[in-house]
């Protein structure tokens, strides 16, 4: 019997929908380890190559294989990138949670499943398109252990042909995905054919969804968080990297070897200009890195929650020895197993003032690949400047989820070294101290082992401008109260606060990091559903600076969006700002563990902003 | 030769130094203790030895050993870390800058309990680096207590009794794969000069375990790690003799009765033998004597283990042969080309 669209017929018969082009979001439900990783960014990058706005956001388990996971396809023709809870399309593959899958779908999704699960008979408002995958799999390929990898390709020409994305379109990019892997190549297009011809010979599109070529998507580059922050690491000239794996962070320091392995080697010798060490843990990896960053090295680890944690101690003695490092922390939910591979913004105020005693640091918070790349960038800059270690608070979902973006610039810009000393600068000074201030920035001069200058003796808390050894209460404020004077300094040397939506009253949104793209389109929702025209602020480091408290002089109240529970970054501003500025901020908190999306801030805002404006007069 | 003294009053040494450079603050630590004597027998070694202050690297952890770097070789860089991470500071310091000639000092306690896990990682990579554990067989620092090298059966002041078998650092470090293990022990001045000065001719990690006695805490009867247990129960592999390659040889000795080991510098270290087959080549033959010394309540000294040729974790990671921390912007970053190539692979 023919089954194709049974129920969609009937769904099809009591509502004919319109058509809905370059809106919708696929979801892709798989077991993992079953190779589907591949076949959802074919469909990504094919839907890249038609012009239209896309995002992919990858929702998986802490597991190698057999958990569940699901990948997420947006299109948006507005360029939303942010993730959309509502399901339109589904590819459900995995029988363990099909079920679930399908009675979670709004009414009118599509779903495309596995035969033998005979998904159509749970509803009879949503539009079924069963396909045989084991028999279509059958066909193409003899090799029983080989079939398992390439049979997701199926659903691939399956939804490129409902989809209506072209047979060339869609192999171009299987062709792309599979870079070198050319023997591979031929079997995956088998299959790609395969369902793209039962699709086309035993399916009748019902549903309303199809992509229509754009050409929104040119000149662009498609690439994740951690790959960019890696590059802007590699142009920043970092010389020694220490790490130790931890999802979702190793992606960053893995694709760094990569490409120093290639960029990097001395044409004239065949040596590294580099030193890459895999630590026994992060303690060491974080030692590594200050001993380099000490010994005048651009130095560098990357990390995520635990390893922050690992990194207290040795933080502390960074900032109080004055020594510069990088840390990328790519954020993920709290400890131990359960949510490691979920994302979160919970590191806001364990990185920004991690360790004991009196420390505080400087965070950058990047909220694109572009930034990932430019702030790695610059944190180089600032942590030779300001001699002491800089967080990049990257997440889960911006540092592993492919982005789009326009192509990066290559840096023009001559690396700062910071205030090194030399021959000239010891001369003009006289004497020198390895911790006094001359210049009343808060910033001494440093020297470095082997650069003929004073050598100098590089210990924690106790010590005067000398740097010798001090107990004295008087060396020890007065070194704090220069550390802040430093910390001062470095508020306008930070990326400042941008003003990314400019709004009509006297609400205000502040956020950072990932939940950007959210709040973007959350500005638009609560625009056209309320005619609530918000100004948006987007925070791009910590020490804030003047230009954030002028966006909230400006305010009556803001709504502070934060993907944790505690309203980190709010709670960082009670710190530093005055009662009668805090006393305006609101959060709007999420921390489901999967990207934050617009409908729960919009939601939320709404609901609070009901009891204090007048009625929306949308319908 | 390059010792010879220039006048009978202000000796010099090869490069024209006098011994003040090579001296540093006035120590803190508690007077007749043994890290005091390991202070100045790094002094002399690198005085003897010739080498400029500047180019050396001081490091270490936290304990009453870890603060001795302030107290030799004051023209030195120094960096104080955290307790039991020196390892992690010397290994990127020295990838940073593998001109610097680095020693990094630690205690039983800062090496054996709390930073025995770098320790066991800088041992497999074999780092450039002089790692000195100055072993009291307790915490001074904190006032005593017993740490991992303490024996069992050892006693503290308070009468209260170690029960747990010690780490043998040394032991430890040659299954691990170190190229240059010695004991020695603050006490003897030739034997630890010696060694020391043979460890700043290795290439790679020169562990030295230096016994080093706690007059304040642990130098009563009763205890293990006292002046007087260390004297009676010192068990010397042999005599050792360091020559350094800027020297000639001019020690007569039997053939057969002293093996010479010749350093990766060129140096050669002249052991006579007292254990009658003692090869300090064969790592089987170095545990071995080490197990049985301790069997028989002693502890041997010398230079225990070496493996001179052995590669060090520089020449594994291939880097440069200038340090990576002051290469040039156009070393460090690619080119143009090369950023629109990566641009191009993510289109
Ligand atoms: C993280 C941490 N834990 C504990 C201490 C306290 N502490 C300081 S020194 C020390 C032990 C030092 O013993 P050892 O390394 O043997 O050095 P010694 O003083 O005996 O030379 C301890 C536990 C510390 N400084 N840091
Ligand atoms: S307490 Fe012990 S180890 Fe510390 S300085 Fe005094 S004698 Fe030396
Ligand atoms: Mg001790």
């Amino acid at each position: 019997m023919l089954r194709s669209a049974v129920a969609a017929e009937d769904a099809a018969a009591k509502s004919p929908a319109p058509q809905v082009v370059n809106d919708f979001n696929i979801q892709v439900a798989t077991v993992n380890g079953s190779g589907s990783q591949a076949a959802n960014l074919v469909l990504f990058r094919s839907i890249f190559q038609m012009g239209i706005p896309v995002s992919g956001k990858n929702l998986f388990p802490s597991n190698i294989a057999g958990l569940p996971t699901w990948y997420t396809i947006r299109a948006s023709k507005d360029g939303y990138v942010a993730r959309k809870r509502e399901i339109d399309v589904l590819v459900a593959m995995n029988a363990d949670t099909a079920r679930d899958d399908v009675l979670g779908l709004e009414p009118g999704a599509a779903v495309v499943y596995d035969d033998p699960m005979e998904l159509n008979a749970l509803r009879d408002d949503l539009f079924f398109y069963p396909v045989p995958f084991d028999k279509l799999i059958a066909d193409v390929c003899s090799d029983a252990k080989l079939r398992r990898l390439v049979r997701n390709v199926i659903y691939d020409g399956v939804l490129a042909k409902l989809l209506n994305i072209s047979r060339d379109q869609i192999e171009m990019a299987l062709t792309k995905q599979l870079g070198r892997k050319v023997k591979a190549l031929a079997l995956n297009q088998a299959a790609l054919k395969s369902g793209y011809d039962y699709a086309d010979e035993h399916l009748t599109k019902q549903d309303p969804f199809v992509l229509e070529p754009m050409n929104q998507t040119s000149g662009k580059i498609l690439i994740d968080g951690n790959a960019a922050a890696a590059l802007g690491a590699m142009m920043a000239g970092v010389t020694v990297v220490a790490w130790y794996p931890i999802t979702p962070s190793s992606s960053l320091c893995e694709t760094l070897i990569d490409y120093m392995g290639k960029y990097r080697i001395d044409k004239e010798t065949g040596k590294a200009t580099f030193a890459v060490v895999q630590a026994e843990d992060e303690i060491a990896a974080i030692g590594m890195t200050l001993g380099a960053g000490w010994a005048g090295a651009r130095a560098m680890t990357s990390t995520s929650g635990p390893g922050i944690s690992l990194m207290a101690e040795f933080t502390g003695l960074g900032y109080y020895a004055e020594v510069p490092a990088v840390i990328f922390d790519v954020q993920r939910v709290g400890p131990s197993t359960g949510l490691p591979t979920r994302t979160a913004q919970g590191d806001v105020l364990s990185t920004a003032v991690l360790s004991h005693g009196d420390t505080k640091h400087l965070l950058l918070l990047p909220s694109s690949a572009g930034e990932c790349y430019s702030m790695s960038l610059k944190a180089f800059d600032l942590a030779e400047r300001f001699q002491t270690p800089v967080f990049v608070l990257s997440d889960l979902d911006l540092g592993m989820n492919s982005w789009m973006s326009e192509p990066f610039e290559y840096p023009t810009e001559p690396l700062d070294r910071g205030k090194l000393l030399d021959a000239e600068t010891l001369e003009r000074l006289g004497e020198w101290g390895r911790y006094k201030d001359v210049d009343g920035d808060g910033i001494a001069y440093r020297s470095l082992p082997g650069d003929g200058m004073p050598a100098y003796f590089c210990r924690g808390s106790g010590h005067d401008s000398e740097a010798h050894y001090s107990e004295r209460p008087e060396d020890y404020e007065e070194n704090l109260k220069r550390l802040t004077t430093k910390f001062d300094t470095a508020r306008d040397a930070v990326p400042g606060p941008v003003i990314e939506r400019e709004g009509e009253g006297l609400v205000g949104v502040l956020a950072y990091g990932s939940s950007h793209w959210a709040v973007l389109e959350s500005c638009d929702q609560l625009n056209q559903e309320a005619g609530l025209a918000l100004t948006y602020c987007r925070l791009r480091a910590f020490p804030f600076n003047g230009d954030l408290t002028t966006f909230i002089d400006r305010c009556e109240r803001v709504y502070v969006v934060e993907q944790n529970r505690d309203a980190q970054m709010l709670s960082l501003m009670r710190m530093e700002l005055t009662a009668e500025r805090i006393a305006k901020l609101r959060s709007v908190l999420y921390f489901g563990g999967l990207p934050i999306d617009a409908r729960s801030i919009t939601d939320e805002i709404l609901a609070r902003e009901g009891h204090e404006l007048a009625p929306p007069n949308s319908a | 030769m390059g010792t010879t003294a220039s006048s009978p009053r202000k000796k010099v040494n090869r490069i024209g130094l006098e011994l003040q450079p090579y001296r540093g603050r006035k120590t803190t630590l508690c007077a007749g203790c043994g890290h005091n004597a390991i202070s100045e027998r790094i002094i002399d070694a690198f005085f003897e030895m010739g080498i400029e202050p500047s180019r050396v690297i001081k490091l270490s952890g936290i304990g009453c050993s870890s603060k001795s770097p302030a107290y030799f070789l004051g023209g030195a860089h120094g960096f104080n870390g955290v307790h039991g991470r020196m390892p992690s500071i010397g290994t990127g310091a020295i990838l940073a800058n593998r001109k610097m000639i680095a020693i990094g000092m630690s205690g039983d306690g800062d090496t054996g309990a709390i930073g025995i896990g770098q320790f066991v990682h800088l041992m497999r990579r074999n780092l450039p680096i002089i790692y000195i554990i100055e072993d009291n067989g307790c915490y001074g620092l904190t006032k005593g207590q017993f740490s991992p090298t303490a024996d069992l059966g050892s006693k503290r002041k308070t009468g209260v009794v170690n029960d747990l078998p010690p780490v043998d650092t040394c032991a430890l470090a040659i299954e691990l794969g170190a190229s240059f293990v010695a004991r020695s022990f603050s006490g003897d001045k030739k034997q630890l000069t010696a060694v020391l000065k043979a460890a700043l001719s290795h290439r790679g990690t020169a562990m030295v375990d230096v016994i080093s006695p706690c007059v304040t805490f642990n130098d009563h009867v009763g205890s293990t790690k006292s002046y007087a247990y260390a004297r009676d129960h010192d068990e010397p592999l042999g005599e050792i003799n360091f020559v350094p390659y800027f020297e000639e040889i001019d020690i007569d000795y039997e053939p057969g009765s002293t093996q010479v080991v010749k350093m990766h510098d060129g140096s050669q270290l002249l052991l006579k033998k007292l254990e009658a087959d003692y090869d300090p080549t064969d790592r089987l033959e170095a545990l071995r004597v080490l197990h049985e010394t301790s069997r028989r309540d002693e502890f041997a000294t010398g230079v225990i283990y070496v493996e001179p040729d052995k590669i060090d974790f520089i020449e594994v990671l291939n880097l440069v042969e200038e340090p990576l921390a002051t290469l040039p912007l156009e070393r460090v970053r690619p080119a143009k080309a090369a950023f629109d190539e990566i641009m191009e692979g993510h289109r």
